[in-house]
């Protein structure tokens, strides 16, 4: 079931055009990455899609309803985990709810089981400052996923972290995904991240920038031990980086 | 042995006073300045205590029209901050003037204020809030503009209103810019407050030290000197304590 979907979105900024004719879907369950050179207008189409901006053309669909333009709709989470430092990780959490109208004790009672979910048990009443980067990551994610139960934009959400605790953080978000039935839209420049975490991934290159390419990783062949390692791995990698 | 060095920094200020007011002492002892000119410590000391009644019914009278300056000029400084922040051609067309104002010196506003005003408290307070809403203005417009654009990016994809956004991102944002522009309009709402009374009125510090001044008290003089700086450091500091007790996360930091 596709729950994300963008048709035909075209966008330009004081006469020079940046995206044309973007049309890309992300189905239920689904992780999606975006691949592409800095930029390139990644982070414009996800403007979009969370409704920040307007398109010059096309739209934006969630579950087939038009949110085109809209916010309040869709989240996403940046690379900085944007953890407001002067509220306690609870009160950062239940911020969506808050701007959405929910009364404060009713936000709370909704995100307090969320916390053992998202491995955050016991952090509910510190403050930013107090957690390391992993942790204030998956804060974050909590945060994003209390505004939207269903997709989450990322915009490189695990550049910022050190190789280790990525791929931990990595390891963890799939599980979740699982878990709690979530779909993602991902932007990354980081090729091995793109393959080891998506099940599709879409090239965007070019000026103005379009989907050059859409290629589909081996669900099987991930689960392998060392996929990372593997021949296979290689491949894809190499067709990227032609690709790109 | 790092813990030894940081208390020895920390007592060298109170050493070097305790110096200065020795060798201050000495000078006095030894008449090398004529004690009419330059009073010992110990007598700034009997002065202080003889007049303390005095002093202290002035120093009410002073930090009264200090509360209700400052009071008025932080509101109206923080007040103007929003309006320049919501609306920038109004930021480009007064921001000038505002600096503008403030290179014109209390000490000749107070006279035309005491004219246009009388000799009540009105102009005193008029004095303090113009001294003090400007720092108060331009820290908070600081901290407002200050605010990272992601932030501001990631608020409006929740759909938060322009209130919801000063609310929780840009007020709590700029706080630590308004705690420091806090700490120096205290002490301006003091020495506003100690001139305008300079310049006419009938009680108050100022009032105080221009009679103590025309009776050659040099030693009183002194007295009043210290009581309007000792204010001003515990303001200060009481600004300070209520930044670290409104501001947890601060001194919560790991």
């Amino acid at each position: 079931m596709i729950l994300l979907q963008t048709q035909h979105i075209s966008k330009t900024y004081t006469q020079q055009p940046i995206l044309s004719d973007i049309n890309i879907h992300l189905n239920q369950g689904e992780l999606v990455s975006i691949l592409g050179v800095s930029g390139i207008g990644k982070t414009t189409l996800f403007n979009i899609i969370a409704g920040l901006i307007a398109p010059q053309t096309g739209q934006v669909l969630l579950k087939g309803q038009s949110i085109t333009n809209q916010t309040g709709k869709i989240s996403y989470m940046l690379q900085k985990d944007l953890l407001l430092p002067y509220r306690t990780i609870m009160g950062n959490v239940i911020l969506p709810a808050l701007m959405q109208g929910v009364a404060k004790h009713e936000a709370e009672e909704k995100a307090a089981p969320l916390f053992k979910v998202f491995g955050l048990e016991k952090t509910e009443r510190l403050y930013p400052n107090a957690l390391s980067g992993g942790m204030r990551q998956r804060a974050a994610l909590l945060r994003t996923y209390m505004f939207s139960k269903e997709v989450a934009l990322l915009d490189e959400p695990f550049s910022a972290l050190d190789e280790i605790t990525k791929h931990q953080v990595h390891d963890w978000y799939l599980n979740l995904m699982k878990r709690i039935n979530l779909s993602t839209l991902l932007i990354t420049h980081d090729v091995d991240e793109a393959i080891l975490l998506s099940d599709r991934i879409y090239i965007l290159n070019g000026h103005p920038a379009t989907i050059s390419k859409e290629i589909q990783i081996d669900a099987q062949l991930k689960q392998q031990a060392d996929f990372e390692l593997s021949p296979t791995f290689l491949k894809y990698k190499r067709q990227i980086l032609d690709l790109l | 042995m790092k813990k030894q060095t940081n208390i020895n920094i920390n007592v060298l200020p109170f050493l070097l006073i305790i110096v200065l007011l020795f060798v201050w002492q000495g000078i006095s002892y030894f008449q090398m300045v004529p004690t009419y000119l330059l009073p010992s410590p110990i007598s700034v000391v009997q002065a202080f205590i003889a007049d303390f009644g005095t002093l202290m019914a002035n120093a009410g009278v002073t930090l009264l029209e200090a509360f209700w300056g400052l009071l008025i000029g932080v509101i109206s400084g923080v007040l103007i901050a929003i309006v320049m922040d919501l609306f920038t051609p109004l930021y480009k067309a007064v921001y000038p003037l505002l600096v503008i104002s403030q290179t014109v010196p209390a000490v000749a506003i107070a006279p035309l204020l005491i004219l246009w005003f009388g000799y009540g408290m009105l102009p005193k307070i008029v004095l303090i809030t113009i001294t003090t809403f400007f720092p108060v203005a331009v820290e908070m417009l600081s901290g407002f503009r200050s605010t990272d654009p992601d932030l501001i990016h990631l608020m409006n994809t929740m759909g938060a209103t322009k209130w919801k956004l000063y609310y929780y991102v840009k007020f709590p944002n700029s706080l630590n810019h308004f705690f420091a522009s806090l700490k120096i309009s205290v002490s301006y709402a003091i020495v506003s407050a100690v001139i305008s009374e300079w310049v006419g009125g009938f009680s108050g510090l100022g009032v105080y030290m221009t009679r103590v001044m025309k009776s050659y008290a040099y030693d009183k003089m002194f007295a009043v000197i210290f009581l309007i700086s000792g204010l001003s450091l515990l303001l200060i500091w009481l600004v300070t304590f209520i930044q670290h007790k409104i501001m947890p996360w601060e001194t919560n930091k790991k």
